[in-house]
């Protein structure tokens, strides 16, 4: 288990938990970032931050502070597979490189 | 029963029969299409208002589009869901339930979904369809879903939430005969009282939980056999460039000087080029005019004051152009994430920096400009700080104040001279002021709100000359209508106080006018700032507009200011001494001397609290930083 923006660019991994002010949780849910969702870590600001997310087939980029408060579990990568940003937990996954 | 004969574009306010349809509400996520849908289906009979009490813009029109311009079409601001948590869905909400004083009862509903990312907008159809409204869900982009591998069974679609569905693409104007069709029957149905039990096995979530919103969207689309499209190759290697550590930053400092030049040396020459050739057309149209006074306020007056309002609408419309341009491809959202993490030591995020570096050339179109930010607080400290860059009508008056009071000393060879760092140093001062207010206000009035910086990056596409055209005639509409007037009101104003009281039977000199007593009457007051009367006369007449100045000085010192130009000099070289000269332009970069700007910001704001505290907050702080200039510079260089 951890932070967000601990998330190293290219890993995927599966949102546990949001611990963030109830609106902003709100806010970030309606986006896509909500528990059992699927995100990769696309690619950090040329400045180091934002992080750009990408979740549910839409890029979204979050400062760090925000993405500090999102608890998520690694998914372990399998050897040869390729990293896929569309697919959600339970459903065929599409072959698209990252 | 129906206003089609002719173009006005009114909200229905005659009572509502029972069962008639006459307004639709037109609601759908951010980036959805759905603002392309909406010019599409009401072309040019579009209107823009603001909600009673927010800065929420209400736009609606009839319908046109589809030949029903018995219809009112209102566009609801683009929002991700209904909860209460911002100013927009809030005042979505109150729109469809009939709760919006003005607004009129919503009679049918079209949501528009982006089928490319269904299964996620259809977190925004559960509360919409909980609402009960009639509804025809419109499957937006549905041709690019297809080109890209995606599918969805919209029959079975339409039997899990119990409405309509059509797949449409608002961009291209295909399946859009749907909606006519939708509209027809409702109206029919209406009218025959007669509602078929529609099969449905709609359930929805528990209202106001996203996490059942979630699960519930994740289930339709699962039982539809949504299949999400693949995302284009395209978008993800041009951000490898685009953001990129180091051709990011380049790209991105490419762009900003683009846009700087191009309102700078394309905006403002064509604004000075339509200035003087309203000047020469009224000219040419008072020398017809009999008597003399008629010509004055006629010309003097009200042309030049029309004059004023349109000179602003290149630099506009120019500088929504390339917005629009850098909106529409979705750069502007990779424009923004490279900003922010400077713009966050000011305390303003990374949508600001636009906005921002063109109130260099006009705070007027940057302060319109700032509708991008979606943070109200962070917006309104934009707004507010805007102002304080060095704007171009500042010039003017440095130009000849420096070149009156300050030597041509080289400095770094004949590369950089003593002229040139004062100009710049004039330019930091507005620059540190800017920030030291933004700082200022994120710390205590606009402390950062619990909206958190969540920025979507949009696919790359072509923007379509459509959607910029219509963006153009929406925000220069707006411009001219909702400023315009109050610019025009001040003008008029300002020329009736310089005119009188009338001194046998004439116009009073400059000096004997209303404006000339107050400026006599304040000059114990500005004495300190080391600024006489004329001075006075002339900070008053420039309330209006700073370049303004300079033809004041020069009517009060006697010459012509386009001809002698050096003859202003010497007088002022006369009248004044280095601490006051030096204060006068100190005063220039902290003070709010444009009623545009002033405006703007009541525009904006929607309120006459906001730029009565920035003309007040500027007020003192150009008095107290023009004071401490006059000293310093009176102690250490006299």
């Amino acid at each position: 288990m951890l932070a967000l923006n601990q998330l190293a660019v290219g890993a995927a991994a599966i949102i546990h938990e949001l611990r963030l002010p109830e609106s902003v949780e709100h806010h970030l849910m309606h986006m896509g970032f909500s528990p059992e969702a699927r995100v990769v870590a696309v690619r950090r600001a040329p400045a180091g931050d934002p992080t750009v997310y990408a979740i549910d087939g839409m890029e979204i980029a979050l400062r760090k502070e925000t993405a500090r408060g999102i608890l998520v579990q690694l998914i372990p990568v399998q050897p040869g597979a390729v990293q896929s940003v569309n697919s959600a937990p339970g459903r065929p996954s599409h072959k698209a490189s990252a | 029963m129906s206003c089609h004969a002719t173009g006005i574009v009114d909200l229905p306010t005659t009572p509502r029969i029972a069962g008639q349809l006459r307004t639709v509400a037109l609601i759908g996520p951010p980036n959805s299409g759905k603002s392309t849908l909406f010019n599409r289906l009401t072309g040019l009979r579009q209107k823009v208002a603001n909600y009673p009490g927010v800065t929420v813009e209400q736009h609606f029109g009839k319908m046109a589009g589809i030949r029903r311009p018995d219809l009112t079409l209102i566009d609801l601001p683009g929002i991700y869901s209904l909860d209460s948590y911002s100013e927009d869905a809030r005042v979505a909400v109150d729109v469809l339930q009939g709760n919006m004083p003005g607004s009129p009862q919503v009679d049918a509903v079209l949501l528009v979904l982006d089928s490319l990312h269904l299964q996620r907008q259809l977190m925004l159809a559960a509360p919409v369809l909980a609402l009960k409204l009639p509804t025809l869900l419109l499957l937006n982009m549905s041709d690019l879903m297809e080109a890209r591998g995606g599918a969805v069974d919209t029959l079975a679609l339409a039997q899990e939430l119990g409405v309509p569905v059509a797949k449409i693409s608002a961009a291209r104007g295909e399946g859009l005969e749907a909606i006519p069709r939708f509209l027809k029957q409702r109206g029919d149905r209406e009218q025959a009282e007669s509602l078929p039990a529609a099969p449905t096995r709609l359930e929805l979530p528990v209202i106001g939980n996203a996490r059942s919103y979630r699960q519930w969207a994740t289930g339709v689309s699962t039982r539809t056999r949504y299949k999400a499209p693949l995302s284009p190759e395209w978008t993800r290697r041009l951000d490898r460039w685009l953001l990129g550590r180091v051709t990011g930053p380049m790209i991105f400092l490419l762009v900003v000087i683009s846009v700087f030049q191009v309102v700078f040396s394309l905006g403002l020459p064509f604004s000075d080029w339509s200035q003087n050739g309203l000047n020469a057309l009224g000219d040419l149209l008072g020398r017809h005019l009999h008597p003399a006074w008629l010509e004055s306020l006629l010309i003097d007056g009200i042309w030049k004051g029309v004059a004023s309002v349109l000179i602003f609408l290149p630099q506009i419309l120019l500088l929504f152009l390339f917005i629009g341009i850098l909106e529409d491809t979705g750069y502007l959202a990779r424009a923004a994430l490279i900003a922010d993490r400077v713009m966050r030591l000011i305390g303003l995020n990374g949508k600001a920096f636009i906005p921002l570096l063109s109130a260099y050339a006009c705070a007027v179109p940057a302060i319109m400009a700032t509708r991008t930010i979606e943070n109200k607080r962070d917006r309104f400290a934009t707004i507010l700080v805007a102002p304080f860059m060095t704007c171009s009508a500042r010039l003017p008056i440095y130009l000849l104040v420096i070149a009156a009071f300050i030597p041509n000393k080289p400095l770094l060879g004949d590369f950089f001279g003593l002229q040139a760092a004062v100009m710049l140093g004039l330019y930091v001062l507005g620059f540190l002021a800017a920030l030291f207010t933004a700082r200022l206000l994120k710390s205590s009035v606009l402390k950062a709100s619990s909206a958190p910086f969540i920025l979507e990056l949009p696919q790359y596409r072509v923007p379509t000359l459509h959607a910029l055209g219509h963006r153009l005639l929406d925000r220069g509409t707006v411009f001219l209508k909702q400023a315009g007037t109050i610019i025009l009101a001040v003008t008029i104003a300002l020329w009736v106080l310089c005119h009188v009281p009338f001194h046998a039977g004439g116009f009073p000199e400059l000096a004997h006018s209303v404006v000339g007593r107050v400026g006599q009457w304040i000059e114990p007051v500005i004495r300190p700032l080391g600024f006489n009367w004329k001075i006075g006369i002339g900070l008053l007449s420039s309330i209006i507009a700073r370049e303004v100045i300079v033809g004041t000085l020069g009517t009060l010192y006697g010459s012509d200011p386009a001809t002698q130009a050096v003859g202003l000099q010497q007088a002022l070289r006369h009248d004044l001494t280095l601490g006051g000269a030096m204060a006068l332009v100190v005063f220039f970069a902290f003070a709010m001397q444009c009623t545009s700007t002033l405006a703007v910001v009541r525009r904006e704001t929607n309120s006459w609290g906001w730029p009565a505290i920035q003309f007040v907050y500027m007020t003192i702080l150009a008095y107290v930083a023009a004071f401490a200039t006059n000293v310093l510079v009176t102690r250490f260089f006299s």
